[in-house]
């Protein structure tokens, strides 16, 4: 028969062994991702100048830029987080907070979490038949917005009742005493308590879209563009327009993907460096993300 | 707010501004095999009209480039192989009438392995005995093709099922249209390919012909012995001339009629595109094969004249050698 003190030696093995083996997980995920990186930053930073930010796409490697392309990336990704948060905000606080607990409540919880999974390019295919030629929206960035806007939207949602829940009934009862309504109550308390759950969330699911060709392709997005949408400000009255969610564009990866699939290995050091500002600007959106996070915090 | 104010400027459709500008826009869809070309002509043509004309250029691959061009949604479609007879009726039954014209040829190169050293030549009979469907499980072997070749195992890299390259090369080698063997390393990346034959040395594979080019030190071409013939090496001359075969074939852009005769901006786009000289220049700085200058001329002729339909009309034809293309489309 073992004493206590072997079972409990035991144990404290098995929980090294885990230990060890989490971090070697951990390891090789990171050192996967750091490889990948590095591999892209050595190929691509090089190439990386003002004259590859501002040129247009070129059948000579040296002089093709993505201009057109993080232009449309840009803009794309505002029209999707334009669209997608508010929507997927509000979604996730009626399906837990405002819905009756029923049937249909139920099947809506189950599609939304499946939709998460659905794969992009049937997206893709549904705003074709849809936006392009349904509503004849044509093959424009804010279809491209509307599709990557879907595509996310289940990631919203579901982060957004994910921070809800994780808040205590009490909360909700001390406002309730208080004297406050519903409405009160999930806008000034409920929403801003759950806001690093949205806001991480929103970030998750834009990281996302930014990367996607799949259901952009299948809607039109272009290999080769050599000019801007219209500028959305203006000198006179009302000094913003919006000509140009009506603009035909290009997107990173879309220019990367025909980058690197050309014959001429100097393309494919465009890719790479195309690829390093894809990764920057995905940066660029986490940081500005948790910026907002700390400052609304400070406020709270 | 914003979300309100762009759902509203979404659901108030085009402005007025945007659809002057369509006037003035080239669309231009279609093969990725094409694109090259047509982003060099493009990106000189907005150079030499600068500000005057736009031109965009998306790839939908051959087949996703006619059927927005049979809908009228583009302007021009690139295509690596001839319009096929279902495409057609869909242009039909939307009332798009087109002009076909060759632009370049391309060379689809066999390829193996540098350190390769048994294969010296290959016949289209022995290709097809590698390639075709009953080949599939059966022959893995080198020496199943040829009895001198050693007992290596056969390893085959080749362009994917949705391709205009798979499309011709089993045209030309098997004898039918979409018909192969379905165990091989299939990529639409051609890239891919090279890099699969560069490092298995018992590796066969078929790409376009830059890709051979530009990737000499890593890949042994094979000369092709066609009916019986010497064989012959893939090259912008022998292509050319017409003596690579069957494996050279044309590259074609297909013009919407209508649009060309409604938009000043296609019809300066076509005329500048087969402008001799230019296009040739252009084609060989991409790494395609270009026609003659007399090629290009009748191309010129057949814009110019709006001579509608395409001369492969049982589909792609091969060996069709440039002369045999330019009789057939004089012929018309």
């Amino acid at each position: 028969m073992k004493s206590y003190q072997q079972i409990i030696s035991g144990n404290k093995r098995t929980d090294r062994t885990f230990v060890v083996i989490g971090l070697l997980v951990l390891l090789i995920a990171m050192l996967t991702l750091v490889a990948l990186i590095l591999d892209l930053a050595i190929q691509g930073l090089p190439r990386l100048d003002w004259d590859f930010m501002t040129n247009f796409p070129s059948r000579r490697a040296a002089r093709a830029g993505i201009m057109s392309a993080w232009v449309g990336t840009t803009l794309v990704m505002i029209v999707t987080a334009a669209l997608a948060i508010p929507l997927g905000v509000a979604a996730g606080v009626y399906l837990e907070e405002y819905a009756p607990k029923n049937w249909i409540t139920d099947i809506i919880e189950i599609n939304v979490t499946n939709l998460a999974g659905v794969p992009s390019i049937i997206y893709g295919l549904l705003a074709l038949g849809l936006f392009v030629y349904g509503l004849g929206l044509g093959q424009t960035i804010q279809v491209a917005g509307l599709v990557l806007a879907l595509l996310i939207l289940p990631i919203v949602i579901v982060s957004t009742r994910e921070g809800i829940r994780s808040l205590p009934q009490s909360m909700r009862e001390g406002s309730y005493a208080l004297g406050a309504d519903q409405w009160q109550t999930t806008v000034r308390y409920i929403l801003p308590s759950a806001r690093p759950a949205i806001l991480t969330g929103s970030i998750m699911g834009l990281s996302r879209a930014i990367g996607e060709t799949a259901p952009v392709i299948t809607i039109g997005a272009l290999t080769f563009i050599a000019f801007l949408p219209p500028s959305p400000v203006q000198e006179s009255v009302p000094f913003i327009n919006f000509d140009w969610l009506e603009s035909p564009f290009s997107l990173l990866p879309i220019q990367m993907f025909n980058w690197i699939s050309r014959p001429q290995a100097d393309f494919h050091v465009n890719a790479a460096a195309a690829g390093v500002v894809l990764l920057a600007m995905t940066l660029l959106m986490n940081s500005f993300a948790i910026y907002i996070r700390y400052r609304l915090r400070k406020v709270l | 707010m914003k979300a309100v104010s762009i759902l509203m400027s979404a659901a108030l459709g085009v402005t007025a501004s945007w659809s002057a500008m369509a006037q003035q826009m080239v669309r231009i869809d279609g093969s990725s095999t094409v694109f090259p070309i047509i982003e060099a002509v493009a990106e000189e043509f907005q150079i030499e009209y600068r500000g005057n004309y736009r031109v965009t250029v998306g790839v939908s691959g051959t087949g996703g480039g006619f059927k927005k061009f049979c809908r009228g949604e583009v302007d021009l479609t690139n295509a690596s192989r001839p319009i096929r007879n279902e495409e057609m009726a869909l242009c039909v039954e939307n009332g798009i009438d087109f002009i076909e014209m060759p632009v370049a040829l391309d060379a689809l190169a066999i390829a193996v392995n540098p350190r390769n050293d048994w294969v010296d030549y290959l016949t289209i009979a022995e290709l097809k005995k590698m390639w075709e469907p009953e080949a599939q499980g059966r022959i893995n072997n080198w020496n199943q093709i040829r009895e001198s070749f050693p007992d290596r195992a056969l390893e085959l890299f080749g362009a994917g099922a949705d391709s205009g390259t798979y499309d011709y090369f089993t045209q030309a080698v098997v004898g039918r249209e979409h018909a192969s063997r379905g165990d091989f390393t299939a990529s639409e990346d051609d890239n891919v390919l090279v890099m699969g034959v560069a490092n298995t040395t018992s590796a066969l594979g078929f790409f376009g012909f830059a890709y051979l080019d530009e990737n000499r030190n890593k890949l042994k071409p094979i000369p092709i012995s066609y009916q019986g013939g010497a064989p012959v090496l893939p090259s912008i001359e022998t292509a050319k001339n017409g003596t690579y075969q069957p494996l050279s074939r044309p590259l074609f852009v297909y013009v919407n009629a209508a649009a060309a005769d409604e938009k000043e901006a296609v019809r300066k786009f076509v005329d500048y595109m087969l402008d001799p000289e230019l296009a040739a220049e252009l084609v060989k700085e991409v790494g395609y094969v270009p026609l003659p200058l007399e090629a290009y001329e009748m191309a010129q002729a057949i814009f110019k004249n709006r001579r509608l339909g395409t001369v492969f009309e049982d589909g792609s034809q091969i060996g069709v050698s440039i002369e045999d293309l330019l009789q057939m489309e004089g012929g018309r």
